[in-house]
């Protein structure tokens, strides 16, 4: 077994704790932290699954980078609407809290 | 009991889901379509020397054309969730001493490296990404040590640095279109080009990152 | 080598609506009104041109950076992809004139409505022309953010929960999406559809069995079939008027387009033995979507039901569709009419909401005498849903039943009938109201909460209307152009 594919291995059950995570946890910042872990998960799988013979394949590498880009961009909306969220409906569900506008 | 179940479910599931992908990733046969040498043959036409930056900018440029698009609307989506906050920059309280002095040296350092990062893409890895998030990195660390404030409604200079990298990329991409295709570069000037690109693609994304980051920053905290 | 203005037509088609977008980001806050009209003037001149090449010419290509795949990443537009375009352009067109009433000046959904909606439309044009499956996940993300972002613009708590939501839901279908394209890269080192095709056959490997799947998941996810709609209602029902018809009429088409792309294209010899699973869903959703809308009393939320029961039609398709089949006409005409009566009635909707300032059914009674035009559109464009002739719903049912009755698909023929009449239930319940007087209590609120509606919302929401239900005219053009690079 060739680290590639150990490191393809470890993209896919990366990709499976993500995902099992982005479905059952409930406060959307471990969301947002599964989320990532899942796409990261994901990207580790296109690089390391293409280089499976050992040698570096640019093409893999460029799409991630680009994956990486986009899972940001998805994790800043995400946070805005958590924070945005959290602020309308209070604090630790108090009620009052900074729920105005 | 049923929260339960369904966790339980959802875990069982994803464990034999990743049993079965891990068990049938062995079971490849070599892929059939090779590019590599493909990309080593076109690298010189490319006007890059390094493969990724070259993929990247020149042969799959049109992804990161809407990867560009993709940030900005990013940014839209945090602008328009915190649309209804018109409250001032955040009053700055006091931080320990040590943060400030520190980011004081980091900073200018910081932004030398990204310039060197922008630069090396072309013939080592780097580039306009690399170097758009050590910048906005810097403008993160600026805030976090307090010495500039928190960003609200972006001021038409703020909106036009955000949009100038995206709109040269698609104003180059375009106009190339009397070569051939879209983001066709001319051998001759492909690599001027790409860094001309490449160097406003930079202020943009730094703007753009540090934007998402100090715009959330600043949500309804100045209310009182 | 194909004429300037066709290269022109076809990437203009997305970077015009980049242009505007990225424009009327630079002007500010709620501007950019005009660019976006002109703009998508402009898209819609090249939507046809394009439709028109295609029809004569057969499919277009385009190869960005002049490398071609699979090195680099082709532009592809048969008949399907020009006829999906033609229906954002339709639709956007109207909706943005709607919006620029719709919206009063200054109120923070319309802060960035425009640029975000430049962008939804960039993404959307250049999804559906896109032929390389890792540039699909890109314009599959800017289409998703930004109509994340549209929900929850303005920052009310209901909204932000349904945007958030959604866009869990957007973010778990783009991650399977993109292992299933990591997976298809690894065995056969390309991305690019059109090299794909012929490579994958009945013998391809178990990962990419499991990455056809895990596509799939993804975009149905994408597309709220049932049972993972559950995202859709909040999220349709909650937003603005104007950015309810943009989701509802377009971007879950989006989706809709890449499994029948996928279905019948790179992935064709592997599908046949799931086909039941997209059918059997299709029929839950129409079924548990129409009960809801019969028994909601929001209005909005009433559409944004119909919105779950209409897809399932598309889905309850796929058993019937092979490559080849006259099938994919009879889907895509079903998808583009109900874009246009779903448009309609958002825009009819969200009329009658503005003039009471309420979103329930049973206000609907005493707008009837104000709004005429608005009730009429509403019902044009349930004729639509209910598949009545001659409207293009009809002709594009009519189409799917007899495909299905000549393969013997009893259950598919029972359903699409039963659908209908649960659709003429829950149009009724809007469109007799129109009929009936307004309960003393509600009069009083009435009068003081009524107010005036700009003629050019309701003109829209009819222009809307009319146009899906005269589409039975033109359905011949139509599903010859559908045919074009799709059928022998």
């Amino acid at each position: 077994m060739s680290s590639e594919m150990i490191f393809a291995v470890t993209g896919v059950l990366l990709f499976a704790i993500g995902a099992a995570g982005t479905i059952l946890l409930a406060e959307p910042l471990r969301r947002v932290l599964a989320f990532n872990i899942m796409g990261s998960g994901a990207c580790v799988v296109l690089v390391s699954l293409a280089q499976r013979n050992g040698i570096a394949d640019p093409v893999p590498q460029a799409m991630v980078l680009t994956g990486i880009v986009v899972a940001v961009a998805a994790t800043g909306v995400a946070l805005a609407l958590a924070r945005r969220l959290n602020r309308l409906t209070g604090d630790g569900g108090s009620g009052a809290g900074a729920g105005h506008d | 009991m049923s929260a339960t179940l369904r966790r339980l479910g959802v875990m069982l599931g994803a464990a034999a889901f990743a049993w079965l992908l891990a068990d049938s990733l062995f079971a490849l046969p070599a892929p059939v379509i090779d590019l590599r040498p493909l990309v080593s043959e076109n690298l010189a036409q490319s006007g890059i020397t390094h493969p990724v930056t070259a993929v990247l900018l020149n042969f799959r440029g049109f992804d990161t054309l809407l990867e560009i698009a993709v940030m900005l609307v990013a940014l839209l989506g945090v602008l328009a969730t915190l649309a209804a906050d018109r409250s001032p920059a955040v009053d700055l309280d006091s931080a320990d001493a040590m943060l400030p002095m520190f980011s004081r040296i980091a900073a200018p350092l910081m932004l030398l490296c990204a310039l060197y990062l922008l630069w090396a893409g072309a013939f080592r890895p780097g580039g306009a990404f690399q170097a758009g998030a050590l910048l906005a990195a810097a403008l993160a660390l600026l805030h976090l040590a307090h010495l500039i404030p928190a960003w609200s409604s972006p001021l038409p200079l703020l909106r036009s640095g955000l949009v100038a990298g995206f709109l040269v990329f698609l104003a180059i991409a375009t106009t190339l279109l009397t070569e051939g295709a879209l983001l066709q570069y001319p051998p001759a000037y492909a690599g001027l080009l790409i860094l001309a690109i490449e160097s406003a693609l930079t202020i943009s994304l730094a703007l753009i990152l540090a934007g998402l980051f100090l715009f959330i920053s600043n949500d309804g905290r100045a209310r009182k | 080598m194909p004429a300037m203005i066709e290269v022109f037509a076809l990437v203009g088609v997305f970077t015009v609506p980049l242009l505007w977008a990225a424009l009327a980001f630079l002007l500010g806050p709620g501007r950019g009104a005009w660019l976006a009209i002109s703009g998508s003037i402009v898209q819609l001149f090249l939507a046809l041109i394009l439709a028109r090449n295609v029809l004569a010419d057969g499919p277009a290509s385009h190869a960005t950076g002049g490398w071609g795949a699979p090195l680099g990443i082709d532009l592809y537009a048969d008949g399907l992809t020009a006829a999906m375009l033609l229906l954002t352009q339709v639709v956007a067109l109207p909706i943005f004139v709607y919006a620029r009433s719709y919206f009063a000046t200054g109120s923070p959904a319309a802060r960035h409505f425009w640029p975000l909606a430049g962008f939804l439309v960039a993404g959307m044009n250049a999804l559906y022309l896109a032929n390389d499956i890792f540039n699909l996940y890109v314009t599959l993300e800017i289409v998703g953010l930004a109509a994340v972002a549209l929900i929850a613009a303005g920052g009310a708590a209901t909204q932000v929960a349904a945007a958030l939501r959604y866009l869990f839901a957007a973010l778990l279908g783009s991650g399977a999406y993109l292992l299933g394209v990591a997976l298809i890269y690894g065995t056969y080192g390309s991305v690019s559809i059109a090299t794909l095709t012929p490579l994958i056959d009945a013998t391809a490997p178990r990962a990419v069995s499991i990455a056809a799947l895990l596509m799939f998941a993804g975009l149905m996810l994408k597309s709220a079939l049932f049972p993972f709609h559950f995202w859709l209602p909040a999220a349709h029902g909650d937003a603005p008027a104007p950015v309810s018809a943009l989701l509802s009429a377009l971007v879950v088409k989006a989706a809709i387009y890449l499994c029948l792309r996928l279905w019948l294209g790179p992935f064709a010899p592997l599908v046949q033995v799931g086909a039941w699973v997209p059918g059997l869903l299709g029929a839950g959703a129409i079924l548990w979507g129409s009960a809801m809308a019969i028994r909601t009393p929001r209005l909005k939320l009433l559409v944004a039901y119909s919105t779950v029961a209409q897809l399932g039609y598309l889905f309850l398709a796929f058993p019937l569709l092979t490559p080849g089949a006259a099938v994919l006409g009879a889907v895509t005409l079903q998808a583009i009419a109900h874009g246009l009566a779903k448009a309609a009635m958002f825009a009819a909707a969200g009329i009658i909401i503005h003039s009471t300032g309420r979103d329930t059914v049973a206000e609907v009674a005493g707008v009837a005498e104000r709004l005429p035009l608005t009730l009429f559109a509403f019902a044009l464009a349930g004729v639509s849903l209910m598949g009545l002739p001659p409207s293009g719903g009809f002709l594009a049912k009519w189409l799917l039943l007899d495909a299905a009755l000549n393969s013997g698909h009893w259950a598919i023929v029972a359903v699409i009938i039963a659908g209908g009449l649960l659709a003429a239930v829950y149009v009724f319940r809007v469109v007799r109201l129109a009929f009936l007087n307004l309960p003393k209590e509600l009069v009083e609120d009435q009068k003081h909460a009524g107010r005036p509606v700009p003629r050019t919302l309701e003109w829209m929401a009819f222009g809307l209307a009319a146009a899906s239900v005269l589409l039975g005219l033109f359905s011949f053009q139509l599903l010859q152009l559908i045919a074009v690079g799709n059928l022998p």
